[in-house]
């Protein structure tokens, strides 16, 4: 995995969303997310458009770096997993394959216990996506049949976006 | 580390204002976000104090268009200035795509620009980054203040690579909005060059 990007090709962005569907439905949660450690939000399950889904990768990605650094602080690697309960919804974070954070929001008709034992089988799933990622990044994968859009993009293009 | 999603064909970056406390930092953002069109921006959320004063970091996501068919999307972030809040600033650059520094045209901040240079080439490193390589635009705010010390005497003081600069009075939205085109472009050149 380069430093400089991620890439996610539709091959795993399909798996990923087929765990987090299934996540969803077997831990009866509200809503799944999937995001990147640095706040990017990558794919999610459930009842998504009640939820600012940008506004949640950011402030969850900030909630587990600064965790991250209490963690350190303390001596820990990591705390890889944080519970948020809410008088009426409750968020469980958890880290995936060391990379991606995976963020639950449930109410009363799930439990912890339930979404625990159910974000534990979607991670093993999940970290298996990723290490597929990181093999066809490896290997300099370019996508199904399709070249780089970036390597031809021109000045023109750039400033097509400032344009207006 | 900009984030490609062929599957939904969008492209995320990361930009990150950083500079000493008082700056204009948050500024920036808020005149960025009162002037994009609703379409174009999502919430800006500031973690701030009671007193307003950055407490983690403000956010801002900005829908440039389309290029070459995949969707532009730029998350602005702000750090904390105040030198105290290291911890947090360090944690805010994971991940970081492109910087924007503000600095504080006020004669008596000029040792604070010069020590948050510094800070920022450090903290850069903890990542794995390195300021000589990393997209940067440099801004001179609050040019309109009495006594704002000369262009080029920051200059000598604050560049660190010929990066471009800017002077700013954000708060009336003087150069702000040059100074982001700038770090994005750089940001999309680098994007081409790997």
């Amino acid at each position: 995995m380069s430093l400089a990007r991620m890439e996610v090709y539709e091959e795993e962005f399909r798996h990923l969303e087929s765990s987090l569907r299934r996540l969803r439905l077997d831990a009866n949660a509200k809503a799944v997310f999937l995001i990147d450690r640095n706040g990017q939000h990558i794919a999610a399950a459930g009842d998504t458009d009640q939820f600012d889904s940008t506004s949640l990768a950011s402030l969850t990605a900030g909630n587990v770096a600064a965790t991250d650094g209490l963690a350190k602080l303390i001596g820990e690697r990591e705390f890889s997993v944080l519970f948020h309960e809410g008088q009426r919804d409750h968020i469980h974070i958890s880290i995936v394959a060391r990379r991606a954070i995976l963020l639950v929001i449930f109410d009363e008709r799930s439990s912890l216990g339930l979404v625990r034992l159910r974000v534990k089988r979607a991670s093993s799933e999940m970290d298996r996506v990723f290490e597929q990622m990181d093999q066809k990044a490896e290997m300099g994968f370019q996508g199904e049949a399709e070249p780089s859009p970036f390597s031809e993009i021109t000045d023109e293009d750039i400033d097509a976006l400032f344009s207006e | 580390m900009t984030f490609i999603n062929y599957a939904a064909r969008e492209i995320n970056c990361k930009i990150v204002y950083y500079g000493p406390g008082l700056g204009g930092k948050t500024t920036n953002l808020q005149y960025i976000y009162h002037k994009t069109a609703p379409e174009r921006k999502g919430k800006m959320i500031s973690l701030a104090t009671e007193a307003d004063r950055t407490l983690f970091f403000d956010f801002l996501p900005l829908d440039l268009g389309t290029i070459r068919g995949f969707n532009t999307r730029f998350h602005l972030y702000t750090v904390p200035g105040q030198v105290f809040y290291d911890a947090s600033r360090r944690l805010i650059l994971k991940g970081v795509d492109g910087v924007v520094f503000v600095a504080d045209s006020q004669p008596e901040r000029m040792e604070a620009n010069v020590e948050s240079i510094r800070n920022l080439e450090s903290n850069l490193r903890d990542h794995g980054f390195d300021l000589v390589t990393m997209p940067l635009a440099l801004q001179f705010n609050k040019r309109d203040i009495n006594g704002a010390v000369p262009s080029d005497e920051m200059y000598r003081m604050l560049n660190y690579k010929r990066e471009p600069t800017f002077e700013a009075v954000a708060t009336d939205g003087l150069g702000v909005f040059d100074t982001l085109k700038s770090v994005a472009k750089q940001v999309l050149v680098e994007l081409r060059k790997k």
